[in-house]
């Protein structure tokens, strides 16, 4: 039987060398798997859920390996199917300030194919460890970020077009190559941050950006929560569009506030001083990012927690979450785009999981109160036993309903996502 | 839907409404035949003029309840007939939903009711130092709610992004009847974007009842001019070379000498006479940026055979000169008795070649073509003039309208770029979609719509069959939510 649907993914791949038996190492978040699929193109690809659809094969999309300890494991897992095949710049039309990639591209290698034409693809989510980097699709389903998202946005904001496989193995396109596009549904933003639970991403377009001709960075240690929360008011007040605002606090020492001003070098220069006068005389300007930029904080193993709030609700969430540390005895270490609401917590990894679940239960208390969430992305399995890692989620019973109508047997990631979708 | 349905409903509907505000009679019901897109005309069975969300929800359960139609509808400024009513359906107005609940500039944002007036956003806005970025050309009286529905854009979209990018947070009235809220003050909520999936879904997913907008700080500096080129290839050139140099400007808009002409003879914006095409570039940002790319924007457009420019010195002049683009689609009218406003999109580097194009397949079949449009990202208005009252103009111009459609799906690019699909584009989707697009994009309508209530006959050219249609209210069909329970 398990030869006959390994031959099956064989013949539909195309390339027999593209389907294997999956071994430890394909294993999702300590599920193991039964096969790994490589397939060279979307068709192929197709070809391969269509086998998998028929045989009711669960299925968990694999991209560059960086993200695969957050969000839930698995329920259940029989085909890996990894991206490292469709790679590639489809398309860069310089003057129309476009990108069509696979989905099994590195955002690593962008910059080498966009930068020689001065462009950029505005995505800089901070590295995390793993093989060569995170992908294009694995970015998309995802729905990371970095500092830079106050001023290009987020992938919502970026992408453009999108191709898919469903579950079914039907191929569909939504969007496409232009950035003013309002005919028919918006596929791309469903699919973004759905963590694989609607199917097969492989091929992505995005609006570029210029890449700004200079950049400066200015900032400054303050004494307190308090005092970062009225400097991030205070450049949000002012006329200065940086393209990032970001807080670093450290669980021992103080806070530090980070801005990022970009443009043209005579512009920049005229804003970096502006932005110093205006967080102080203990503010530094350099043209190097803080040692801290960007970077999640906490390391493979820990916990690791995203928080949104209003973005008057900031040093509020700020001050809450040091306050739980504190409380329960734990280090909690926290940084984030306080220019747009959005933070992140990391906690050790050897904390005790009922303490754990206690801050989690805190600061999902001081997010709920900023309009915001907590959101847990990644924890040990111990933590993840104790602690609802998505927390509440608004308009879930449409979610359950979207996921029911594009992956009835819900054989795609169960169980990863939002109220076990 | 037979008179005596209707008649039930009606008093449904007057109970929770009350009477005023359930429109019956056929005269008045006539005021709500068409929307911006007059050629298209349909009596609703009913008009609904629900005053807060609750008796939003209670018209859609009350439609539900009676297996009937709705169709939303804000100020009826929609150009795809989007808001056209349903012959045997409810006409849902949100008119009198037009409270702005909250400006919170500390949050940057605004809580809207959904038939708040874009201006008026910004209008309150401004005490505080922040705008709404999205300004469809009839902001004065377009709805949020509306803009919503069409994903709308604006000329300042090419800096700033359409309503999809501004919108946070949503309370919607599901086509279950059900209020749901999407979204909020903070960014990234967790699960599904639904979110993103209804801003632009054409009133096809439901009808929002509240709206939270993201609200921009005001530019230190805003900087207009007007370069007047012999042609519009020149223009064109000169908009490549703007983004070519790394300039995002706010705006970039461009009018053809058939569009100058017009708006001279409507508005007297005093645009440089003889021109062959005008463009208006605006930046904004702070100053200090602003005035180093300023300058090289002018350098551009020299470079690219720009005669005189004019550089808007004060508010004034600045409004002098979007007055000429602003009031170009209804300019229009005074050189023609009758015309069609296109919307469609290309790669902006594709736009010599498609402009050559439209021109042939205008001369090919008698009529002018006017081309308006948002140039930094390759939105083309084409305006198709003609005369009703010369047999066989309508139809002609009507060809040239696709035609520069299918032109721009050949060219990679889209058959709307703000207007919707509404009901005037449903037969061009299959031209850029397959079916199994089109299928794939009904999904999410089936969960959310499974009845096929909300605005049917919209967006898409066959409906899906959507298969189980769960319960209207949740736990009022047991076996369903078992089913649910085993499904997840």
């Amino acid at each position: 039987m398990s030869g006959d649907v390994l031959a099956a993914l064989r013949d539909a791949a195309g390339d027999a060398d593209a389907v294997r038996p999956a071994g430890a190492g394909d294993a999702v978040a300590g599920v193991p798997a039964r096969y790994r699929a490589a397939p060279g193109s979307t068709e192929a690809a197709a070809a391969v859920l269509r086998v998998a659809a028929a045989h009711g094969l669960a299925v968990v999309v694999a991209g560059g390996l960086t993200k695969q300890d957050w969000a839930n494991p698995p329920r259940r897992l029989d085909l890996v199917v990894d991206t490292g095949r469709l790679t590639g710049v489809v398309e860069h039309a310089a003057g129309d300030l476009i990108v069509v990639v696979r989905a099994g591209t590195r955002l690593a290698d962008l910059p080498a194919r966009l930068a020689p034409a001065g462009q950029q693809l505005a995505l800089d989510a901070p590295a995390l460890p793993g093989g060569a980097g995170a992908t294009v699709g694995g970015a998309v389903a995802v729905n990371t970020s970095g500092p830079r998202r106050m001023r290009y946005g987020t992938v919502r904001d970026l992408l453009i077009g999108i191709t898919v496989v469903r579950p079914d193995g039907v191929v569909a396109h939504a969007g496409g190559k232009v950035v003013k596009n309002v005919a028919g549904y918006d596929l791309g933003k469903l699919f973004t941050g759905s963590y694989g639970t609607l199917g097969l991403i492989t091929e992505c377009a995005f609006r570029l950006h210029p890449l700004p001709a200079a950049g400066g960075y200015v900032r400054r240690p303050v004494d307190g929560e308090a005092e970062a929360g009225r400097l991030v008011a205070a450049v949000l007040g002012a006329q200065l569009v940086p393209s990032a605002l970001e807080v670093h606090a450290p669980p021992d020492g103080g806070v530090e506030v980070a801005v990022l001003i970009e443009g043209t070098p005579s512009g920049v220069r005229e804003r970096v001083a502006a932005t110093r006068r205006l967080l102080g005389a203990a503010a530094t300007a350099s043209d190097t990012p803080p040692p801290w930029w960007p970077a999640y904080p906490w390391r493979m193993g820990d916990v690791g927690l995203k928080l949104t709030a209003a973005l008057s609700g900031v040093p509020g969430l700020l001050t809450a979450a040091r306050a739980a540390g504190r409380r329960h005895g734990i280090p909690v270490r926290v940084s984030g785009s306080a220019g747009t609401g959005v933070l992140y917590a990391g906690l050790p990894g050897a904390a005790r999981p009922d303490a754990v679940a206690r801050i989690v239960a805190d600061l999902r208390a001081a997010t709920a109160a900023a309009g915001g969430h907590a959101v847990v992305l990644t924890a040990p399995a111990a933590v993840r036993d104790r602690v609802d890692l998505w927390g509440p989620v608004g308009g879930l019973e449409l979610m359950h309903r979207v996921k029911a109508q594009f992956d009835p047997d819900a054989r795609f990631a169960p169980g990863r996502f939002v109220g076990g979708i | 839907m037979t008179t005596t349905d209707i008649g039930t409903l009606a008093a449904t509907l007057r109970a929770v409404l009350g009477a005023e505000h359930v429109i019956t009679d056929r005269q008045e019901l006539r005021t709500y035949e068409c929307d911006g897109l007059a050629q298209y005309k349909v009596i609703p069975a009913l008009v609904a003029l629900p005053g807060t969300a609750a008796e939003c929800a209670a018209t859609v359960r009350a439609c539900v309840d009676a297996g009937v139609p709705f169709v939303a509808r804000g100020s009826g400024t929609g150009l795809s007939g989007g808001a056209l009513p349903h012959a045997d359906g409810v006409l849902v107005v949100t008119s009198r939903l037009r409270a702005i609940r909250e400006v919170a500039p500390a949050d940057e944002r605004a809580v809207v009711e959904p038939g708040v007036i874009n201006l008026q956003v910004t209008r309150a806005a401004t005490p505080y130092g922040y705008y709404y970025a999205p300004d469809p050309s009839s902001q004065q009286i377009c709805s949020i709610g509306g803009n919503v529905a069409e994903n709308s854009g604006g000329a300042h979209c090419l800096k700033y992004g359409f309503t999809t990018n501004h919108v946070t947070g949503l309370e919607v009235v599901t086509p279950d009847g059900d209020l749901v809220r999407l979204g909020g003050r903070a960014p990234d909520p967790p699960g599904y974007d639904l979110l993103g999936a209804f801003v632009g879904s054409e009133g096809t997913l439901g009808i929002a009842t509240e709206v939270t907008v993201r609200l921009v700080r005001l530019p230190e500096s805003v900087r207009t001019l007007l370069a007047a080129f012999p042609s519009t290839d020149e223009a064109g050139a000169a908009t490549s070379a703007v983004i070519a140099a790394g300039v995002v400007p706010a705006a970039i808009e461009m009018m053809d000498a058939l569009a100058i002409s017009a708006a001279e003879a409507a508005v007297r914006c005093g645009y440089p006479a003889g021109a062959g095409a005008v463009l208006i570039v605006e930046l904004d940002g702070p100053a200090a940026e602003v005035d180093a790319q300023f300058a090289e924007v002018e350098r551009l457009c020299r470079d690219n055979g720009a005669g005189e420019i004019r550089v808007a010195a004060d508010d004034a002049e600045r409004a002098l000169i979007w007055k000429g683009r602003k009031s170009a689609f209804a300019a229009v009218g005074r050189i023609s008795p009758d015309y069609i406003v296109q919307d469609g999109v290309i790669p902006r580097t594709a736009l010599p070649e498609v402009l050559r194009r439209i021109a042939e397949l205008a001369a090919r079949r008698g009529v002018r073509v006017a081309n308006v449009f948002h140039a930094g990202d390759g939105n083309l208005h084409p305006l198709v003039l003609f005369d009703d009252g010369v047999a066989g103009q309508a139809e002609q111009a009507e060809e040239v309208s696709g035609a520069i459609l299918e032109l721009c799906v050949e060219h990679g690019g889209s058959i709307t770029g703000e207007h919707g699909v509404g009901m005037d584009k449903v037969t061009f989707m299959p031209r850029m979609f397959t079916d199994d697009d089109l299928d794939t994009m009904q999904l999410l309508r089936c969960a959310f719509d499974p009845r096929g209530l909300a605005n049917p006959g919209k967006v898409f050219p066959t409906p899906r069959l959507c298969g189980e249609v769960p319960g209207r209210r949740r736990g009022a069909h047991p076996a369903q939510e078992a089913g649910l329970a085993e499904l997840f």
